[in-house]
């Protein structure tokens, strides 16, 4: 039996500096064995840093690290696993080429990858309710699958200390309760876990002890389940919280009006639309929900115009049929877009700011005339949004890279927004962004919406859609249930449309192994 | 017959060098790096090969020089790209030209000269067969290290430990170095091997193809061997056959030449390039099939602290 009154992981004083930024300021915290452990912080506080450290992606500058009260360093994270700890990346660490099983085998050590692995994942992954097909691609996989590959993969390791960073941006509420079964069993088993998350109701429900970071440094150590989810909050962000707006205004004419659009998905494991239809008025925000993999996508493709109809009568934009039209047509018509993969698909990656509002803002903004670029108009745009959204960043001359998830959100809602669409498409719009910057993004399309914008917001997260939906629907297998007022909708309502139709749509991997 | 059996001959001795280069480059690919200086490293190998055959007399020593010669232009490209990053595309085009620069000047002594072709093996009875004899089994030794290099690359990738992280490196960096796997080291050593594989090509030219050095003999055969590895989606069975569909059409045609077909010669030379962009074009229609194959991070620069 090891001693319980050592901690299990025991930081002291790590620092950690990149050029101009000092990541980690001395900071010193202890997870106890067993312990449910929560990390707190906002977007660049300096948590993935801290974690990378404890995993042996980075090594600190300064301070020491105790692992079940002998000295840690490791160099490598394969170091770190061999001592047990195991890591749920953020941005997942997997290769889509590969299939589930070469997937696992590659996050673990050549003699505990060996044997019938693929057996090992069916077992593990029915033992903890994550259900898995190991040869299918990982490409194949929507986001909430693939978390369950990288955490199965830890699982198999059987670690003392599991890190989860940001585990349940991704998950529905049914997945989320189901991992947090999974999170209490291995404590109960006597694994600690580090707990990295936004969403403080989950920290308040699951961890028993909290590190607050804030620019580097622990600002805070408490025992969640005595704090308020506003507490948390202003711990992590140091300012109060505005509340969540009311809402009270009246829808106006039909803006966005989509009929019988049915679709089979470009990809082969994708999911087909089946005559959706929907109307979204002036003044109101329709919330559409659903498990991952349930059509989303498609119908944001569908939206946006990356895949086209042949009828130009199933999406009407202002009385205009646009289906048959491209983005560039239908951003013409008073549509704008947040797609839900910022980097890639928001945004491009490698360009900087300025020149990224080139990219979906040239048509409404008049950012280019005769096919030259108006630059300086365009660096004016940026320079506007960046001031109207508090995008924190050192310049508009900065890639979007090098922006933190939750600044590169704004900056992109930020660049659709102040385009004053009439239809504002929203997919995932704060996905893996802390409260703050969440916060702004729902401010901004609550004063959207009262401008007379139609929006439509499609999300896994019921809270947000709860929180700032004037009309809700879920979608399902490629089907769109009623669109209905969401006073009227219980939360069990909801559970049932998106569960009902869930247990339909996926069992065909499941099945095959049953 | 007996036309028959020298054509496909003729065939085995037109693709071997292109299936050494290309399967070398599969490899390095597959890895995540972009290497053009194929045809570089070939004539590089060409080079060493020849002279070191002459010099010692021993073949074996000649193709040991060859592959280490080709190893070497390859660290050279990659110590730039993996360490000091430069860009792929520019440093293997520079490697080619530098390949093509060095071998001409150290093959000055050596222009003219001639050696002994590459002994043939020859296994008694079966090499006396009729037809399969002369057609399978009585070729030098690389023509059955080539094929043996297939099946044993086909095998590594798909059923190694090994190979998986080499296709996870070339599929995403990233990921693979947050698990911690030693990225640049992977494609360092795929390199090395790319290189001394190519090196065996060129020296398959100057040591049984046509036992002589000549300025350039290459000819382009790095480059046709860097389409074969995009036109066999980087799997090495069909690298296989893509070195043995350029090979047969380039010896069909030449005997189409001898024949006096009444087609110029011009558009006959033409066809082993047309035939490779037309099967191109069709095998890269299927674009899931293709996607599914091509390592994503290939020619993309990796920076370890990111």
């Amino acid at each position: 039996m090891e001693n319980n009154a050592v901690a299990l992981l025991e930081l002291r004083g790590i620092s950690k500096r990149f050029p101009g930024v000092l990541a980690n300021d001395a900071v010193t915290f202890s997870v106890g064995h067993g312990e449910i452990h929560a990390l707190l912080g906002e977007n660049g506080a300096g948590k993935s840093t801290l974690v990378k450290m404890i995993y042996g992606v980075m090594r600190p500058d300064e301070g020491d690290m105790m692992l079940g009260g002998a000295h840690y360093a490791p160099a490598r994270p394969s170091e770190a696993r061999s001592h047990g700890v195991g890591m749920v990346f953020q941005h997942f660490s997997l290769f889509e080429a590969l299939t589930v099983a070469e997937n696992v085998a590659l996050g673990m050590e050549r003699e505990a990858a060996s044997g019938d692995l693929n057996q090992k994942i069916i077992d593990i992954s029915k033992a903890y309710g994550l259900p898995l097909d190991p040869t299918r691609y990982v490409g194949a996989l929507s986001v909430g699958e693939r978390q369950r590959v990288e955490i199965v993969r830890c699982l198999l390791q059987n670690p003392r200390l599991l890190i989860m960073d940001e585990p349940t941006s991704v998950l529905t509420p049914q997945e989320t309760e189901l991992l947090f079964d999974t999170l209490r069993a291995l404590a109960r088993e006597g694994c600690s876990i580090l707990y990295i998350s936004h969403k403080l109701e989950e920290i308040r429900a699951l961890c028993e002890s909290a590190t607050v970071l804030r620019g580097g440094r622990v600002v805070a150590t408490c025992d969640p389940r005595n704090e308020t989810a506003k507490s948390l909050a202003e711990m992590m962000i140091g300012s109060e919280l505005a509340a969540p707006p009311a809402r009270d205004t009246v829808p106006g004419e039909v803006r966005l009006a989509v009929n019988g659009l049915t679709r089979a998905s470009d990809d082969p494991f994708g999911v087909d639309l089946k005559d959706i239809g929907f109307e979204v008025r002036a003044g109101e925000i329709l919330g559409i929900a659903g498990v991952a993999g349930n059509g989303q996508e498609e119908l944001m493709a569908a939206l946006i115009g990356e895949s086209r109809s042949e009828q130009a009568a199933t999406i009407v934009v202002d009385g205009t049929p646009v289906g048959c039209d491209g983005p560039t047509v239908r951003r013409a018509q008073g549509m704008c877009f947040v797609p839900e993969e910022r980097l890639g698909h928001g945004a491009v990656p490698d360009m900087s700011l300025w020149e990224n509002t080139l990219v979906s803002a040239r048509t409404r903004m008049g950012l280019s005339i005769n096919g030259f670029l108006k630059n300086g108009s365009a660096q004016a745009f940026a320079t506007q949004v960046v001031a109207a959204f508090k995008v924190k960043t050192s310049g508009i001359e900065h890639s979007a890279a090098s922006l933190s998830g939750g600044n590169l959100q704004k900056f992109i809602v930020g660049r659709e927004v102040l385009q004053a669409p009439g239809v504002l498409i929203a997919a995932q719009p704060t996905w893996g962004v802390d409260a703050g910057a969440a916060a702004d993004i729902h401010q901004a399309l609550h004063d959207l919406m009262k401008k007379g914008t139609a929006i439509l917001v499609i999300s896994q997260d019921l809270d947000e859609l709860m929180a700032i939906s004037t009309r809700f629907a879920v979608i399902a297998n490629g089907r769109l249930s009623t669109p209905r007022p969401v006073g009227e909708v219980s939360i069990e309502e909801i559970g049932l449309l998106m569960g009902g139709v869930h247990s339909d749509a996926v069992p065909a991997s499941e099945a095959a192994h049953a | 017959m007996d036309l028959t059996i020298l054509i496909l001959q003729g065939i085995i001795v037109a693709a071997t060098p292109l299936l050494f280069a290309a399967i070398g480059e599969l490899v390095v690919e597959k890895s995540g790096v972009l290497n053009l200086g194929v045809e570089g490293m070939m004539i590089v190998g060409a080079i060493a090969g020849f002279a070191m055959t002459i010099e010692s007399g021993s073949h074996l020593l000649g193709l040991v020089a060859a592959a280490t010669a080709g190893a070497a232009t390859a660290a050279i490209f990659a110590v730039l790209t993996q360490f000091l990053m430069s860009n792929q595309v520019a440093t293997g085009l520079a490697l080619t030209i530098f390949g093509l620069g060095v071998s001409a000047l150290w093959g000055q002594g050596y222009s003219g000269q001639s050696t002994a072709p590459l002994a043939r093996l020859h296994i008694p009875v079966i090499s006396d067969l009729p037809i399969v004899g002369p057609l399978l089994f009585s070729h030098d030794i690389l023509v059955y290290l080539s094929v043996a290099l297939v099946v044993g690359v086909a095998w590594f990738l798909n059923r190694t430990r090994a190979g998986l992280i080499l296709r996870a490196v070339g599929e995403s960096h990233s990921s693979a170095h947050a698990i911690g796997y030693p990225v640049v080291k992977v494609r360092f050593l795929a390199l090395l091997f790319g290189g001394a594989c190519a090196g065996l090509g060129g020296a398959y030219l100057s040591l049984v193809q046509t036992p002589l050095w000549v300025e350039d003999m290459t000819a382009g055969r790095g480059w046709i061997a860097l389409a074969i590895v995009v036109f066999a989606t980087w799997k090495p069975g069909r690298a296989f056959a893509g070195a043995y569909l350029f090979g047969g059409v380039t010896v069909l045609q030449l005997h189409a030449q001898g024949f006096g077909v009444g087609i110029d010669a011009q558009y006959l030379s033409m066809l082993p390039y047309v035939t490779t962009v037309v099967v191109l074009v069709i095998i890269s229609r299927d674009k899931a099939r293709v996607s599914l194959n091509a390592p994503a991070c290939l020619g993309k620069p990796f920076y370890a602290s990111s």
